[in-house]
Parts: C-alpha cells; sequence; structure tokens
C-alpha cells in the first residue's frame, strides 16, 4: 500500500490508485470533464493536472497511479495558470450560449470555468460549429457544445454494452458520432445526458421547458420496474419535469432505465381526476358520495361474492387497506398476481432476487430462465455485463435468442431443457456445479405459464443441486417485473383459505360466482372475461381497467403519494410526495379507507403512520426500510410434466409496460424509433399499430 | 439710541421694502419649476422607468426565455414560460412582469444578456385600475417597439461606464 502526500496530506491507498481518487478520498478538489469513477480512464480532457515532485512537467492526476512516497501539489501558481490554459483551449470552440442551453445552471464547464478559468478572453476568431446528429426521441444533440471528453462513448460501449457511438477526425475537427445506421437503441441511454459535463447531450422530452435552479427537487424510489431504484423527482409548480438516478450503489448504482425516465409525460395524461359511475352503459362524472353509494349497494347484495386484484404499481399501504377491507366483507379472493405467476407466497426466497442486486457481480456461472433481463430490469442488466467484464463468468439462456450486451451460451428455448440441467443430463449442470457462486435467474416469462409452479420447482431442485444456496450465498433468483409484486406478497395479498386466485377470481367472475370486483391499478388481465361483474377500478389512468369499470375511484401514481413499495431483493422502500394529485383523485389508501366508512366495516387506521404500523405487523419487512435481510430457504414449487412451449420473456415492448407509459407520448415515439421490442410474444396491446 | 434705530426702521418700513426687494430680484432671474406635464425635466440615460423587451434591428424579439431576470428578481415580479418555436428557437411563450411587485432596481437588465429587457425613460404610465399594471409579453413589446429609438440611444450613452 503505497503512501503518498497531497497538499500536505499523508493518505495511504491500495496500489493501483490513481492521484485522482486518493485526492477524492481526502475531500481534495482536483477539476475534470473526461474522468469519471465508473468509465474507462480516457485522459484526453488535461483538466485534472497536478505538480508531482520530482517530474519535470505537470501530470494528468486521473490516469497516474500513485507511487510510494509521492509528493502531489493541487494548487501550486503552476497548476493555477495550467488549469486557465486548459480552460482557455476548451472555451477555443465552445459557444456562448449558455443562456438557452438545457445544461445552464448545472454545467460543469460553466462551474468550473467560473472556479478555475480565466476571467477574459483572449479569442477573436470564429468558433467552430458541428452538425447536431439524430440520437432518437431522447436525446437532443447539440455538436457545436462537446468538448469531446469521450464519456458518451465511453458510457455506451462499457456499461450499456451498446457500442454504437465513437469519435471521427483529430485535434479540432474531432466529432463524436453514431455508426452508420445504428440506432441509439440502449435501454439506458438517458443516462448520457447526466454523463455529458456539457450541454451537448440534453433531454429531448424536456428540451426548452426548465432551468436547473426553478425546480424542486424531491428524492424518491422509482415504481416503473421491479428494481426500485433511487431517483431525484424534479417538479416545477405541481408538473414533473424530469426524473434523475440518485446515486445507491446497493441497487442502481447511478444509472436509470429510459422508462423510468422519460415516462413522466404519461402522468400527465389520461388521468383519472375524479370518481366516475357508470350509468346508462357510460361511465358519468360523480361525486366521492354517489361514487360509494353505489358501490355500497352492490357490495350489500353481493355479500362475500367479491374479490380484489391489485396492479403492478400498487403500493404496499393500499394493498393492506384493501385486504383488510375484502376480508371485513368475509371474502379471501384476493391476488396480487394479475399474470398469474407461479410465485409461492409462503416461502419468502421463492419469490425474491436472492442474490441482491450488488451480489450478483460476485456470481462465476449465470442461468437465464425464460427472461430477457435487458428489457425486464435493464440497469440490473448493465451489472451482470459489468460482472461479465471481469471474465471468469459464465452465462447460459433458455429462452429467446436476443442480444443482451453479453456473450451467453444459448441452450435453447424449450423448458425441458430446465429439465434435462435439474436432473444433471446436461453440461451446463457441471458448469453450475463447479462454480464457486453458481447462480440463476428465474423470469416471469417462465413462471406465468400453466405449467410455472413446475418449472420454479425445477429451479428450485436445480439450485439445490448445483449448491447456490450455502451459507453467506443465495444464488436462486426470481426477476421481477412488477413494482407491487414483492410487496403483495410479503404483505399477503394472495388467496386466503377457499380464496380464488387471478385465473379463478376471473373466471368466477364470468361464472357469476365473484359479483364484485376490485381492482387496484389492475389493467393487465383479461377484461372481456369478467362476465357481468361490478367492477370497481381505483387507480391513475384511464386504461383498460377504468374502460371496463362500473365505479372509478381516481388514486394517485408513485411520484404523487409517500408510499411502501418493496423491490425484487425484498428491500423495502418508501416514495415522497414531488407533487399532489391531480383533481380529486386521492392517496390510494385513503380512497379504500373512506370506502370502508361507507360500507359500514370502517378499517381501525386514519394516518399514515397508523397503516404503516399496520403493515409492520402484517410483515417485519416493512420496518426495515432500505435494508434486505436473506430469506430463509425452503421448500417451493411443484413436479410434474413441462409443456414444450418456447420459453420466451413476457415484455414485448420495453417503452410500454404499464399505464403511465401507455400513456406516455416520449414512449410512443421511443416505440415507433425502436420498434415493439423482441417480438417474441406477438401479444396485442391495443397500441401495437 | 437702539430704541431710536428701532422706531425709525418701524416707521420707514424698511423689513417691508427688504423682502419686497427680494420679490421684484426673483421677478428678473430665470424660473426654476417646469411647466410639467407640458414641460420635463432633464433625465439621466440610466434612469429607471417602466419596462420594455426590445427586438432586433430585423424584427426579431430579443428575449430568449433564459429566465435569468426572474432569478435575479428580487420581488419576484417576473414569471416567464419558455417554449421551443417551431424553428427549434428558444422563445417565451409568457413573459409576465407585475408592475406593483417591481421595486425598480434594474437588476433585470443587468441580468439580460441580449439587452431584451430594459428599464426605459417612461416614468408616466399610471393606470386607473390594478389589472392594467399587470404587463404581459404583448405590452412589454409594444412598449420596446414604441422607445426603441431612445432605448438604443441610452445603451450607447451608457456603454463606455461598463
Amino acid at each position: 500500500m503505497p503512501k503518498l502526500t497531497i497538499d500536505g496530506r499523508e493518505i495511504e491507498v491500495e496500489a493501483g490508485t490513481t492521484i485522482i481518487q486518493a485526492a477524492d478520498q481526502l475531500g481534495i478538489e482536483i477539476p475534470r470533464f473526461c474522468y469519471h469513477e465508473r468509465l474507462a480512464i480516457a485522459g484526453n480532457c488535461r483538466m485534472c493536472l497536478v505538480e508531482v515532485e520530482k517530474m519535470p512537467k505537470p501530470v494528468a492526476s486521473c490516469a497516474m497511479p500513485v507511487g510510494e512516497g509521492m509528493v502531489v501539489k493541487t494548487n501550486t501558481p503552476v497548476i493555477k495558470k495550467a488549469r486557465q490554459n486548459v480552460m482557455e483551449f476548451l472555451l477555443v470552440n465552445h459557444p456562448l450560449d449558455c443562456p438557452i442551453c438545457d445544461q445552464g445552471g448545472e454545467c460543469d464547464l460553466q462551474d468550473q470555468a467560473m472556479a478555475y478559468g480565466s476571467d477574459r478572453s483572449r479569442c477573436q476568431e470564429g468558433k467552430r460549429a458541428v452538425p447536431d446528429k439524430d440520437y432518437g426521441p431522447l436525446v437532443q444533440t447539440w455538436m457545436t457544445r462537446c468538448i469531446q471528453c469521450t464519456r458518451c462513448v465511453r458510457f455506451i460501449s462499457e456499461i450499456a454494452g451498446t457500442p454504437v457511438l465513437g469519435g471521427l477526425g483529430r485535434g479540432e475537427h474531432m466529432e463524436i458520432t453514431r455508426y452508420v445506421n445504428s440506432a441509439i437503441s440502449s435501454e439506458l441511454s438517458g443516462n448520457l445526458i447526466d454523463l455529458c459535463p456539457v450541454g451537448a447531450l440534453t433531454n429531448k422530452p424536456a428540451s426548452y421547458t426548465y432551468r436547473s435552479w426553478e425546480l424542486k427537487k424531491t428524492e424518491s424510489i422509482d415504481a416503473m420496474d421491479a428494481l426500485g431504484a433511487s431517483i431525484r423527482i424534479d417538479t416545477r409548480g405541481n408538473e414533473v419535469i424530469r426524473v434523475l438516478p440518485r446515486i445507491n450503489e446497493d441497487v442502481n448504482e447511478e444509472w436509470l432505465s429510459d422508462r423510468s425516465r422519460f415516462a413522466i409525460d404519461g402522468l400527465k395524461r389520461q388521468r383519472l381526476d375524479r370518481p366516475y359511475v357508470r350509468r346508462d352503459g357510460k361511465l358519468q362524472p360523480a361525486s366521492w358520495a354517489e361514487a360509494f353509494a353505489a358501490i355500497a349497494a352492490k357490495v350489500k347484495s353481493a355479500g362475500s361474492k367479491i374479490a380484489a386484484i391489485a396492479g403492478d404499481q400498487a403500493d404496499a399501504e393500499a394493498m393492506v387497506a384493501l385486504k383488510d377491507l375484502v376480508e371485513s366483507l368475509g371474502s379471501t379472493s384476493l391476488d396480487c398476481r394479475q399474470d398469474g405467476a407461479a410465485l409461492d407466497p409462503k416461502v419468502r426466497a421463492s419469490y425474491l432476487f436472492n442474490s441482491t442486486a450488488a451480489g450478483i457481480e460476485q456470481a462465476d456461472a449465470l442461468l437465464l430462465i425464460g427472461t430477457n433481463p435487458r428489457k425486464e430490469a435493464p440497469v440490473l442488466n448493465a451489472r451482470i455485463r459489468k460482472r461479465w467484464q471481469k471474465g471468469g463468468f459464465k452465462v447460459a439462456r433458455i429462452g429467446h435468442k436476443s442480444d443482451l450486451t453479453y456473450k451467453y451460451e444459448h441452450l435453447g428455448d424449450q423448458a425441458s431443457i430446465l429439465k434435462d440441467i435439474a436432473d444433471g443430463k446436461h453440461p451446463f449442470f457441471e458448469v453450475l456445479k463447479a462454480a464457486a457462486k453458481p447462480a440463476l435467474i428465474i423470469g416471469q416469462g417462465a413462471l406465468s405459464r400453466e405449467d410455472g409452479a413446475v418449472l420454479l420447482g425445477l429451479a428450485r431442485k436445480l439450485a439445490d443441486a448445483t449448491g447456490m444456496v450455502v451459507e453467506g450465498w443465495n444464488g436462486f433468483n426470481v426477476l421481477q417485473t412488477a413494482a407491487a409484486r414483492v410487496g403483495g406478497l410479503d404483505l399477503g395479498f394472495v388467496p386466503g383459505a377457499g380464496g380464488k386466485d387471478t385465473a379463478g377470481i376471473v373466471a368466477g367472475a364470468a361464472k357469476g360466482e365473484i359479483e364484485v370486483v376490485f381492482l387496484l391499478g389492475a389493467d393487465e388481465i383479461d377484461m372481456s372475461g369478467l362476465g357481468k361483474a361490478f367492477v370497481v377500478y381505483q387507480g391513475s389512468h384511464g386504461d383498460a381497467g377504468a374502460h371496463r369499470a362500473d365505479v372509478v375511484l381516481p388514486g394517485a401514481a408513485y411520484t404523487e403519494k409517500s408510499a411502501t413499495f418493496v423491490n425484487l431483493e425484498g428491500r423495502a422502500q418508501q416514495t415522497r410526495l414531488a407533487a399532489f394529485p391531480p383533481g380529486e383523485a386521492k392517496e390510494d389508501w385513503r380512497v379504500v379507507r373512506a370506502l370502508s366508512e361507507a360500507l359500514g366495516k370502517p378499517l381501525p387506521y386514519d394516518s399514515l403512520k397508523s397503516v404503516r404500523e399496520r403493515l409492520v405487523k402484517a410483515n417485519p419487512v416493512f420496518a426495515a426500510i432500505g435494508e434486505v435481510k436473506a430469506a430463509a430457504w425452503g421448500s417451493f414449487g411443484t413436479e410434474g410434466a413441462v409443456t414444450d412451449k418456447a420459453l420466451v420473456s413476457h415484455i414485448d415492448n420495453f417503452y410500454m409496460t404499464d399505464p403511465i407509459s401507455r400513456a406516455s407520448k416520449t414512449m410512443a415515439e421511443c416505440t415507433a424509433a425502436f420498434g415493439g421490442g423482441c417480438g417474441c410474444n406477438h401479444k396485442k396491446t391495443g397500441t401495437h399499430g | 439710541m437702539s430704541f431710536f434705530d428701532r422706531t425709525a426702521r418701524a416707521f420707514l418700513l424698511t423689513e417691508l421694502v427688504q423682502g419686497l426687494a427680494l420679490t421684484l430680484r426673483y421677478m428678473f432671474k430665470p424660473a426654476v419649476t417646469i411647466n410639467y406635464p407640458y414641460e420635463k425635466g432633464p433625465l439621466s440615460p440610466r434612469f429607471r422607468g417602466e419596462h420594455a423587451l426590445r427586438r432586433y434591428a430585423n424584427g426579431e424579439e430579443r428575449c430568449i426565455a433564459c429566465k435569468l431576470c426572474e432569478a435575479i428578481c428580487p420581488a419576484q415580479a417576473i414569471t416567464i414560460e419558455p417554449e421551443p418555436r417551431p424553428d427549434g428557437s428558444r422563445r417565451a411563450r409568457r413573459y409576465d412582469l407585475d408592475m406593483t411587485k417591481c421595486i425598480y432596481c434594474g437588476l433585470c437588465q443587468e441580468a439580460c444578456p441580449v439587452d431584451a429587457i430594459v428599464e426605459g425613460p417612461n416614468f408616466e404610465y399610471a393606470t386607473e385600475t390594478r389589472a392594467e399594471l399587470m404587463y404581459n409579453k404583448a405590452k412589454l413589446l409594444a412598449n420596446g417597439d414604441r422607445w426603441e429609438a431612445e432605448l438604443a440611444f441610452r445603451i450607447a450613452a451608457d456603454a463606455p461606464y461598463r
């Protein structure tokens, strides 16, 4: 461990650390543009120059490894001059359009020009101009502003794994551009905007609509996929302007998927802003009292022939309130698995991503079963790619063949292959067996089939047989895609004794055994199969559920309430209210609480605090916010025959998976530009064109 | 002696004559008052009066909705909504100025990178209703059109000191 001195302060760091990293550890600021701690070192901006004793010239601290006894100075007159000169070179060709630049106010170049630059320019010559490139509907390019730091090139080839950017030309004529005929079709392309230290790559949908200083920043949690990335919601007034990732090493590092970032314009469209009641076959605006009265009249005659299905973005508070309400009315027909996935609520380890998102980086062999992590959880896929890049990592996949941004062995798409591996008849069994930390990821595409429980059982058998579950390591992973799913299973939003599951509820409604169906934001079930049942839809958007509903109760989206979501690792996290729900819409658990009053079965809680106490009573995981506790291993899944239908991911179009993204104009543009995903399901979505 | 002096002055009305002489003297001096509103006093080129939004010589509005004036305004009198125009340029969809809030500090014109918002020489814009003092973009641009010659002269006159 070499010891060095920076500005008179001694520090001992690991060999191979660079000077800039050592200075960061000490809290000494060295300006930089091209250096980024998660990207490879380029050393081309020259802004991080420092003086090292016994070296003839200033050195780039980002690319200089530390040595024993090095004496580094970062604030000498020579360095001050050097920074001024580098800044002058960078500004030779940088346009003076800060007043109209969307990066203005949060621009590294602006800040560092103020802090380290000269106070005047000596350049009288004209500046160069570069034609803008088309980076698709998400990223706006202003190539004249580019300072050629190549962070975008490194991100797209290293982290995102879709190498489509590069530099052309030399010196002043260098341009960053796309490869011919390749679109920026990465699911992580929005991160280019965050990485760009200047305003060369900006947020296209939010272009020219905001200035960074006028936005109110709310730290929250994403609910567009099950990863539950940490986000910052920027609002102006009551409008969500943009969503940015927050650094959370355990979950999303500092990346965010494009759907989570750009689907927010869907929060302004198709919103349910007041209750509706169906009269004469048409949904007509009503007051809360009228809506509740209509439900109460129906529930009274239905007795216990009622059921509830929770959707993919329902929060835990609303689900526990609805569960208590439905149970107090004498029914146990509840389900939070609207795709019918064969997840076993009794064994917590059977529905969690047990290795944790950060833990997947320790795995050394991985089997993907009926999943496409690139579409289902792009940020998690970037983690798998990060692990793959380190080498010594064998990945195999059973399912549809597509580009996952890393190399894998495609074993085929038949479920019987999983049976072969689990029985030890397939060569990949030996690979898993020989690995120190083997892992598997089974997706909803496998679990929501008719033989999902069998596949789950096979996966468990494989995990047991290859030693995936040992002390300190659990490589059995279920890749959830719905933000609500783990929370729903944790609090027991599943059929109780004698209760029906989703398929049973739909079939029961068709037959008349279920007379009232509560849909808590559930839009993915077969609405035409609900027969004559009285449907109460509570949610934020006018999607499939609201069209079928007899009474619509307006709820709040994930940016508009303080709510609890449990991510796929089993980590309970809380969102914060960033904007108020539109019109008369209310937080979902409050609506359920008010409805319980109208039904004559008032729920015993009327503050957020007491609902959360109820949640903790349902499952102690809701008390440990932000933490993951290892789940106990058990026996789950069933034995039986597997059908020979091909295994596919259940996400066909990454850009449109839920009511918010289906209402989003930006996501519609992405679907048009990048196509509807893998095309392997051929599921008609209504927006398939 | 003093008694004699005082009595003589009183009977000879010297104080009255002195006073009238002063009045007479001023009758032949030039007047210091002006006949407002038919005559007006001089104004500095830096005088901060009614606001205006200026245009370029080709008629294009200068304001690019950068919101720096909105940010610096200590009275929070300015509200701007930017939008991309069909030709791709950034312009204000809305530029509202609440003249009842404005404290005429002139920071908006200091902040403006394109000399769009300026405080002009006009101080005669009293209105009968409060609502008339809520200026919008059209009103400010109309002000700019009306005062452009004067505004350009004032900026040129002040330029050597910047």
